[in-house]
């Protein structure tokens, strides 16, 4: 007993260490995985500019499971990781209860908007604006009139996602009929291409011709089944055009690596106790132009998502966000 | 009220699509349980050869080379399993959690440093994908008997014509021959295997090997026929459900196509809540038809519906003599 305790002390002693030598920034990836293709390989891309920009180095986690974030948060805090930067909606809980315990560490959560601490600083995106330009391009790329949207995760954020396009899809069309499937309620669903792909085959079967998925790994699925069958396809967060050339029509953008770089050159003064919603104005969220969609995406299409774009920027026009009343005008989930 | 709208052609293909990689998986338990050998390690087996079927397909840009090498992977790991749990005696199931593991893992780590794309295989093109094979005689303005033949019978791929195969082939194997006959009193009473001279051991790594071969199949139908490549964690919990459809079935071969046909079907028509609706007046909870499953496993196994009697040896390494 007396020996385990003096190896337990020898360890806890290298640790502290180890600790008080490094202040280098953390990043703790969501379940998705650092090359989801997507919304946590943004923030690695975002991280990876900033340690070859300023020659950092930063410590890094994947979760694998829920019960791991509280732990990793306690981890890097302990160690003296500063700021601590941890990303999606999975971390305001194990946040809420583990930022009080370390008042001098700085968190940044991206994704949450609705917890509250001093040392934490909270980024969101308005999604909806994005996915509602995007939503424009569908409803007017879209022949057959429908148009389907392929969520991961059943959660509000998703569905966030999915309000906005709806509506946009809704501006370009009004007769436009919108097909919506969730994936699954699992953390699982944000990795089950070849669910992906049969929802997206139902829902060709319904007539879409244009497919939106907001959906993680899954949305690999999705993006192959529609290059398949001949259909467009709308990429999420990263921008996904160049993985079927031709054949997605754009990507919403979610500039997730700005913010993560912003983070990470702020270092331990980053401004903590607010919440910072990145919208168009601010470039945080867009849409995807490049050589792979040059010929999918018209002039006149183009003129009218930039003029809708501008509008949002200028106030004249408002996209309802979801969490406004946990309900959306255009779309029934 | 339209009850036929749950019939629809396209919810039926769904329904088959999505039924192969449950019911390999679930012939291949179903090999494996019957001899005795408990295998929590399918959906492991099917990660690998997902993987390994995916990364040589695309090297070489031949479906078939990369079947190989699929199927090569999961009788590696199925090979691990059976030294961990028959030769070495260990605990079946805590061998199969390990191995759930180690796949999940290790592919990740082998496609991240083979190809740098985080974990997955860049997308398969051209003779590296299985593609749909139309039947003879299949048309699309076929009315009829001939619609169903076109639009649900034809236009899948080789390997799921194979899997369907399979069943009647694990019937016959099972029932019709003496290895069949051997295989099944391996789990039942090993002793008196034994005591006849027949090698248990020997029988039971042919039926962990069989395992291994039908959940390589299965892995490769998911990474090279349904989609283009590999993707992290692809599996997605198949390798479970067919363990709970084995059980359903009561380790019978034709009841396990008929568990994994419901099971896709229930599957299949969580994606089209539209047509729930229309065929039945009122909409329902899509998380309902994905937990039904394992809601009606549950059910059998409490008794309501008949008795599943697992292989009376199943679990339990032989000892020759004490």
């Amino acid at each position: 007993m007396t020996l385990m305790r003096k190896f337990l002390g020898a360890a806890a002693a290298c640790a502290l260490t180890a600790g008080a030598a490094m202040a280098d920034p953390a990043l703790v990836f969501d379940l998705g995985g650092k090359f989801d293709k997507s919304f946590n390989e943004a923030a690695h891309n975002g991280a990876e500019r900033w340690a070859k920009e300023t020659g950092g180095s930063y410590n890094e986690i994947e979760m694998q499971s829920e019960a791991q974030r509280e732990q990793a948060l306690r981890r890097f805090a302990e160690a003296g990781s500063n700021p601590i930067i941890t990303m999606g909606f999975g971390m305001a809980d194990p946040l809420t209860s583990v930022g009080p315990d370390y008042p001098d560490t700085k968190f940044v959560v991206i994704d949450v908007t609705w917890i509250e601490g001093e040392n934490i600083r909270q980024v969101g995106f308005a999604e909806h604006e994005g996915s509602y330009l995007v939503g424009m391009l569908a409803g007017m790329a879209s022949k057959s009139g429908t148009v389907g949207f392929v969520g991961g995760m059943d959660v509000p954020l998703i569905r966030h996602f999915g309000c906005g396009y709806a509506q946009g899809v809704k501006a370009a069309n009004p007769d436009a009929k919108i097909v919506a499937n969730m994936t699954g309620t699992t953390p699982a669903a944000w990795n089950d291409p070849v669910k992906g792909s049969e929802l997206t085959k139902a829902q060709i079967s319904q007539g879409a011709d244009v497919v939106y998925a907001a959906a993680g790994g899954t949305g690999v699925g999705v993006l192959q089944t529609a290059a398949d069958e001949g259909i467009l396809s709308i990429g999420v967060d990263s921008n996904q055009n160049y993985m079927h050339p031709g054949k997605v029509l754009t990507s919403m953008l979610k500039r997730v690596d700005v913010a993560v770089y912003d983070a990470m050159k702020a270092g331990a003064d980053v401004e903590t106790g607010g919440v910072t919603i990145l919208g168009l104005a601010d470039d945080g969220v867009g849409y995807a132009m490049d050589e792979y969609n040059a010929d999918l995406i018209t002039p006149e299409m183009k003129t009218a998502v930039d003029d809708a774009r501008a509008k949002i920027i200028a106030g004249d026009l408002k996209v309802v966000s979801y969490y406004d009343n946990d309900s959306c005008p255009a779309l029934d989930f | 009220m339209d009850i036929l709208a749950l019939l629809d052609p396209q919810i039926l293909a769904s329904t088959i699509r999505l039924s192969v990689p449950l019911l390999l998986p679930c012939l291949a338990g179903l090999f494996s349980e019957r001899a005795g050998v408990f295998d929590i390690g399918l959906e492991g087996k099917m990660l690998l050869s997902a993987f390994f079927s995916a990364a040589v397909a695309f090297q070489t840009g031949s479906v078939w080379l990369g079947l190989l090498a699929g199927v090569a992977a999961s009788m590696v790991l199925a090979a691990v399993h059976g030294v961990a749990s028959i030769t070495f005696r260990g605990n079946q199931l805590i061998s199969g959690v390990a191995l759930n593991f180690l796949a999940a893992g290790m592919t990740v780590l082998i496609a991240q440093s083979w190809f740098q794309q985080g974990g997955r295989t860049p997308s398969l093109i051209g003779g590296a994908r299985f593609t749909p094979i139309t039947l003879p005689f299949a048309s699309d303005d076929a009315t009829g008997l001939g619609y169903f033949y076109s639009e649900v019978i034809s236009g899948h791929s080789l390997l799921t014509y194979f899997a369907f195969l399979c069943v009647p082939l694990t019937w016959w194997v099972l029932y019709q021959t003496r290895f069949g006959l051997r295989l099944r009193a391996v789990g039942e009473s090993p002793e008196a295997v034994d005591t006849a001279g027949v090698s248990v051991i020997g029988l039971r790594f042919a039926a962990v090997a069989i395992c291994g071969l039908l959940c390589g199949l299965a892995g490769a139908y998911l990474a090279t026929a349904l989609q283009a490549g590999f993707v992290k964690d692809m599996t997605a919990g198949r390798g479970y459900i067919a363990l709970a459809a084995l059980i359903f079935a009561k380790w019978r071969p034709w009841y396990a196509l008929m568990a994994t046909l419901l099971f896709g079907y229930l599957q299949a028509l969580s994606l089209r809540p539209d047509s729930i609706e229309a065929a039945l007046g009122f909409s329902v909870q899509v998380q309902l038809l994905d937990a039904l499953p394992y809601i009606l496993t549950v059910v059998i196994l409490a008794g309501f519906v008949g008795r599943a009697i697992p292989p009376r040896a199943g679990g339990e390494a032989y000892v020759k003599e004490r």
